[in-house]
């Protein structure tokens, strides 16, 4: 197969490739600026990314970054979260982004395919309430044990700063990493 | 210090004597004698590498001393942003230091917070430990450190020698568990 030198033909191809492949839970495409971003069916998030990775060489998950679309009418859910992939061999980006509502916020979890996806749904988690469902250690990351609530959600104040009143071990991260 | 009489030597094989107060002997040493916990967490801690070197040279003012264990050092330099997450690690290392000890806030970000104004960051360093004297800037120059440093010294030198006779600075309500 040969391989177009062009980013937009090589993304055109992908996404006749998905689309072929995953019908009608490819809901949309977003093209602008030079990247491109498949938006699925929150069902299917996980074979997509397995397809990614394992057929097309999406070998890097670059980040998870999830939005609280609050307020805006133009999103289908609250949230939206979105998976950065990036191809080493193939020096191809793209993203692949889910609706998440408000009332039901498990998804599936990224750490059997990527294991960068561990640190990035931690986050995701504590900053949004995202529950990665098969998570191996889905506690905070960033923010502190006793810490409540999720401060990237547009309804948590901006200085609703909590007192960490104890330190805490990483017992369970070595656990984890044994 | 505070020097009562000088009786001088009238020739240089005997021995001269000074009479002074106790009190001021020792807080002229520990004044003079300062050894500073960097407790760097941002870019602070950076310019405090500039003081200690060769060309501001905070030894001038005999705080070379740089110790990284809170039980050998008498002042804590807090360099840069401090969290909620850190507050109560700056607590425990502030609790080791033996007495005397002295604190230092240095920068926006350990003052006030800086312009983390933010769920994360702690508003200013002196809602968890007592701090003495605080620095300015974003970062301080080296010149504003040694200031620090001259006025930690003026005030070692005007307090009373004793802990118990020095007065709080002021009250920091306790928001940790003794753990």
């Amino acid at each position: 197969m040969t391989t177009p030198s062009n980013d937009t033909e090589r993304h055109d191809a992908l996404v006749a490739d998905i689309r072929s492949r995953f019908g009608d839970r490819l809901l949309d495409v977003d093209r602008s600026f030079g990247d491109c971003a498949l938006i699925v069916d929150r069902a299917a998030v996980h074979d997509v990314l397995a397809y990614l990775k394992n057929e097309r060489r999406f070998n890097l998950l670059m980040d998870i970054v999830g939005v609280d679309c609050m307020d805006l009418a133009t999103y289908r859910e609250r949230f939206e979260l979105s998976y950065n992939l990036y191809s080493v061999p193939d020096d191809l980006r793209v993203r692949v982004e889910i609706a998440v509502p408000e009332l039901e916020m498990d998804v599936p979890t990224a750490t059997d395919l990527w294991k960068s996806a561990n640190w990035a749904e931690r986050e995701a988690f504590e900053m949004f309430g995202f529950n990665f469902v098969g998570h191996p250690c889905q506690k905070r990351l960033l923010t502190h044990h006793e810490f409540k609530g999720h401060p990237l959600r547009k309804d948590y104040p901006i200085m609703g700063g909590q007192w960490c009143t104890s330190t805490s071990d990483l017992m369970d991260e070595l656990k984890e990493s044994n | 210090m505070g020097i009562d009489q000088t009786l001088l030597p009238a020739t240089k094989d005997e021995a001269g004597i000074i009479t002074t107060r106790l009190d001021e002997v020792v807080k002229w040493g520990r004044k003079n004698s300062l050894w500073p916990l960097p407790f760097g967490t941002a870019c602070c801690a950076i310019e405090f590498m500039g003081v200690v070197s060769s060309k501001f040279d905070i030894s001038r003012f005999g705080a070379e001393l740089v110790r990284f264990s809170p039980r050998q050092a008498d002042l804590i330099l807090v360099a840069g942003t401090i969290n909620y997450k850190l507050a109560p690690v700056l607590k425990r290392i502030y609790d080791q230091m033996a007495e005397p000890k002295y604190v230092i806030s240095m920068g926006a970000c350990a003052c006030s917070g800086g312009f983390y104004d933010n769920y994360a960051t702690v508003q200013g360093i002196d809602q968890i430990i007592p701090v003495d004297v605080f620095i300015p800037g974003c970062p301080p120059r080296p010149e504003a450190i040694l200031h620090a440093i001259l006025k930690m010294q003026e005030r070692i030198q005007k307090e009373p020698v004793t802990t118990q006779a020095r007065p709080r600075r002021h009250e920091v309500v306790d928001k940790f568990k003794d753990n």
